[in-house]
């Protein structure tokens, strides 16, 4: 486009007389994207890395649930199921959890919500996907060269003497996304504070935003500690020596507390964003301003805080103090109040509200159902007594499944198809796409329910082979992770057929209130907003009158 | 205001996506103070480490901390803290415009860091290494250290130097960087890319420097000072 006048970086003046120039098609070199500081794109390259990892942690969860439809350890060797394991984990949490939603939607959106033309760092944002790729191409080295087999935890003294697996590797690639994640929050939190519309005060602002800053906050603070950490890890496994060493009289529990103290935090940075989208959901698809803001966006900072202090209940059988337990249980019990919080407010949203059956809203009443059952049973394992005959059992792992897919990934789900008009410019076929909601709905249940069944008859977690007894429940885990798995791949295909033969979106076909429905055109202009706008409204003035063009 | 006049009304120095400098100046203040809120955190991993060893091990604490020495730290804090004297009047030089003084600054707290690191290498790391208090394989404290072998807890005599090489690694990896961060600075104060329209990256590497020198302040009393 050689009539682009180029004025920043890498943005062209925005040309009035081409209103079709969009941030997708002004240019489409290779370098244009991999170079690109606009924050839209960015957000696109991290969809199809983060959706390449969901693949490949996906694949080893196929694997594994494939051997434990017999009893006996007879499609994979223990050595290759512990390694399946926790690739799957590794994989997963900090390749798809932890930067899905923030860094793709987050991305995406939080310049649009708030008014901005970009986020404040925009060559710190790139800088952001880079690293995060060197840490996704260690992972993948680390596959190639043979795994590694200690659990995502890297536990002592399993990972520094016991193992041998690339721990080294594993410390390295926690050590370097990590510093990531913390570019990203920081990024966020510089803008949201200071790249503000006139008029977008703090009250002002979507609940996605408040659920973002608060998740920026526990990336900042949280992330560097388990980078030292692992740091830690990596050093004693090469001088085969360290300060979590018993042979030296070191503590190999001191790990276990600096690991859980970032990575207790790190479930709120993961489950946070997805509240943050169910906010938006909700309210859209009930036609309702959200009931109790301000408690929804203070339950957000909240979590943030107090999320910081329970860390010990992961511990409650590492020989830690009884009265230490009894201090993290009731802080557990607490952090569970402004979630609960959250939950009752959604819920107050859709009464009287004009609600309506789209395909984000079934992801988002999904979510709200799961998450309940995930967070009721986080406080079954928060509760000292309760713990201790359920701890390692697959009944921790069906609860954090419950809030980790059941929550956060139909969060994303519902994200995704909310903004994917928005994103792209395109429709996509709601039948299909609603029947598909349903599935993963069924599928994940099936899944994860009679893992909840299994681990209360006292199934132990992280093994290959297991007790004839547990075979029904566990045969039913494995159909019903099939169809997740479907359920998973059908969007694929229907949302990569809206890219060709989609129908246009407009700017706003769900009838959604917010700068980046009502100001910005579908797909963004490259500048986002070609003069900033001014803000006069409160968040979700919705009246109950929008029309819906889908 | 046309956008040509609004254009020509832009600093070349505010970034397309700021509307105004105060807005960027603003942004990049908050972003280096988040910055070094996570360095905090960084450094407070291990801080929280030593707390619960030096609880755990109080009297390895006393024999490691007696094979410092404090004549050698003291010096380098002393060097440190000037090294940071000189990035402060670096960053008025800046303000003021002289960039004379200004790259006269950088250099001699470039020089001033590298005094640090070869008195770090030379009298402190290298004979630890020589004479066997490196944890490890090769641990077993001889020649000057010869005392240390005589302690009864050599365990714990261990993780205390395993935290002493660890803390004051990280902390001269730091340095390290600096240095790079340092030499860039001086290129461009010749280049006359700083003065007092644009100052801030002086201020935020000066922020950076202090930070490091404030860990040093730290970890300085909390091995060299514990007898």
């Amino acid at each position: 486009m050689a009539n682009d006048v180029v004025q920043g970086p890498d943005f062209p003046e925005r040309d009035y007389a081409r209103p079709e120039v969009n941030y997708l098609n002004w240019k489409q070199t290779v370098s244009s994207w991999l170079l690109s500081q606009d924050h839209k794109r960015i957000g696109i390259m991290y969809l199809v890395s983060i959706s390449i990892f969901f693949v490949v942690g996906g694949l080893f969860a196929i694997m594994f649930r494939l051997e434990l439809l017999t009893p006996e350890g007879d499609l994979l060797q223990a050595d290759t199921y512990n390694k399946f394991f926790t690739l799957h984990g590794v994989v997963m949490i900090f390749f798809f959890l932890i930067p899905s939603i923030p860094a793709v939607l987050g991305n995406f959106l939080i310049p649009l919500m708030i008014g901005a033309k970009d986020v404040a760092f925009p060559k710190l944002n790139l800088a952001s996907w880079y690293i995060f790729m060197v840490g996704g191409t260690i992972g993948v080295i680390i596959i190639l060269v043979g795994g590694v087999d200690t659990g995502w935890t890297f536990y002592t003294p399993l990972s520094t003497s016991y193992s041998n697996t690339h721990v080294f590797l594993a410390a390295m690639l926690v050590f370097i996304t990590g510093f990531s994640s913390i570019l990203t929050g920081l990024n966020f939190l510089v803008t949201i504070h200071k790249m503000r519309a006139p008029g977008m005060t703090w009250f002002r602002l979507p609940l996605f935003i408040w659920a973002h800053y608060a998740t920026s906050v526990i990336q900042v603070l949280g992330t560097p500690v388990v980078a030292i950490t692992v740091f830690l890890v990596g050093v004693e496994r090469i001088w085969g020596v360290g300060i979590f060493d018993p042979a030296l009289g070191g503590d190999p529990v001191l790990f276990q507390h600096m690991f859980w103290f970032y990575s207790h935090p790190a479930v709120y940075i993961m489950i946070l964003p997805g509240m943050g989208v169910i906010s938006e959901v909700i309210a859209c698809f009930s036609r309702n301003r959200v009931f109790g803001y301000e408690f929804v966006a203070f339950s957000s900072v909240a979590i943030a805080i107090i999320g910081f202090l329970v860390w010990g209940h992961h511990m409650y059988v590492s020989g830690q103090a009884m009265y230490s337990n009894l201090v993290f249980s009731l802080l557990t019990m607490l952090v569970a109040v402004p979630s609960a919080i959250k939950m009752f407010n959604w819920t107050s949203t859709l009464y009287r509200g004009n609600v309506v059956w789209e395909t984000p809203m079934i992801y988002a009443i999904g979510f709200i159902g799961l998450f309940a059952i995930g967070g009721g049973t986080g406080l079954f394992l928060g509760a000292t007594g309760m713990d201790v005959p359920l701890h390692d059992t697959y009944f921790v792992v069906s609860h954090f499944h419950y809030v980790m897919v059941g929550g956060m990934v139909m969060a994303y789900l519902a994200g995704i198809h909310f903004y994917w008009p928005k994103i792209t410019g395109k429709m996509y076929s709601q039948p299909i796409a609603k029947l598909c909601a349903v599935l993963v709905f069924v599928g994940f249940n099936c899944t994860f329910f009679p893992q909840f069944l299994v681990g209360w008859l006292g199934m132990p977690r992280r093994y290959h082979s297991y007790h004839p007894d547990f075979q029904v429940l566990n045969v039913m885990s494995t159909l019903g992770a099939s169809i997740l798995g479907i359920g998973f791949v059908i969007p694929v295909f229907y949302l990569g057929w809206s890219l060709f033969y989609g129908k246009d979106a407009g700017s706003n076909p769900w009838g959604a209130r917010g700068l980046e429905w009502e100001v910005c055109t579908s797909p963004p202009d490259p500048h986002n907003f070609h003069e900033i706008p001014v803000v006069t409204k409160e968040a979700y003035a919705y009246t109950g009158e929008e029309t819906l063009s889908v | 205001m046309s956008s040509a006049e609004a254009k020509a009304d832009r600093s070349p120095y505010l970034a397309h996506h700021f509307e105004s400098i105060e807005q960027q100046e603003e942004s990049c203040t908050l972003g280096m103070w988040l910055f070094l809120a996570q360095e905090v955190m960084f450094f407070g991993g291990l801080f929280m480490a030593y707390a619960v060893y030096r609880y755990m091990y109080p009297d390895a604490w006393l024999e490691g901390s007696g094979a410092l020495s404090i004549k050698i730290g003291g010096i380098n804090t002393v060097v440190l803290l000037v090294s940071s004297f000189s990035m402060a009047m670096g960053v008025y030089y800046c303000q003021i415009g002289n960039s004379k003084n200004l790259f006269r600054a950088l250099l001699v707290t470039l020089f001033l860091g590298f005094v640090f690191v070869a008195i770090k290498l030379k009298f402190e790391y290298f004979p630890k290494f020589a004479e066997g208090l490196f944890p490890g394989d090769g641990w077993g404290p001889h020649g000057h250290y010869a005392d240390l072998a005589s302690f009864g807890d050599q365990g714990a005599l261990q993780i205390f130097f395993f935290l002493y090489f660890v803390m004051t690694g990280m902390h001269a990896f730091h340095m390290l960087i600096g240095f790079v961060i340092l030499v860039v600075l001086m290129v461009m104060t010749k280049q006359n890319k700083f003065g007092p329209q644009r100052f801030m990256p002086i201020l935020f590497f000066g922020l950076y420097w202090h930070f490091v020198d404030i860990v040093w302040v730290f970890i300085f009393p909390m091995f060299y000072l514990v007898t």
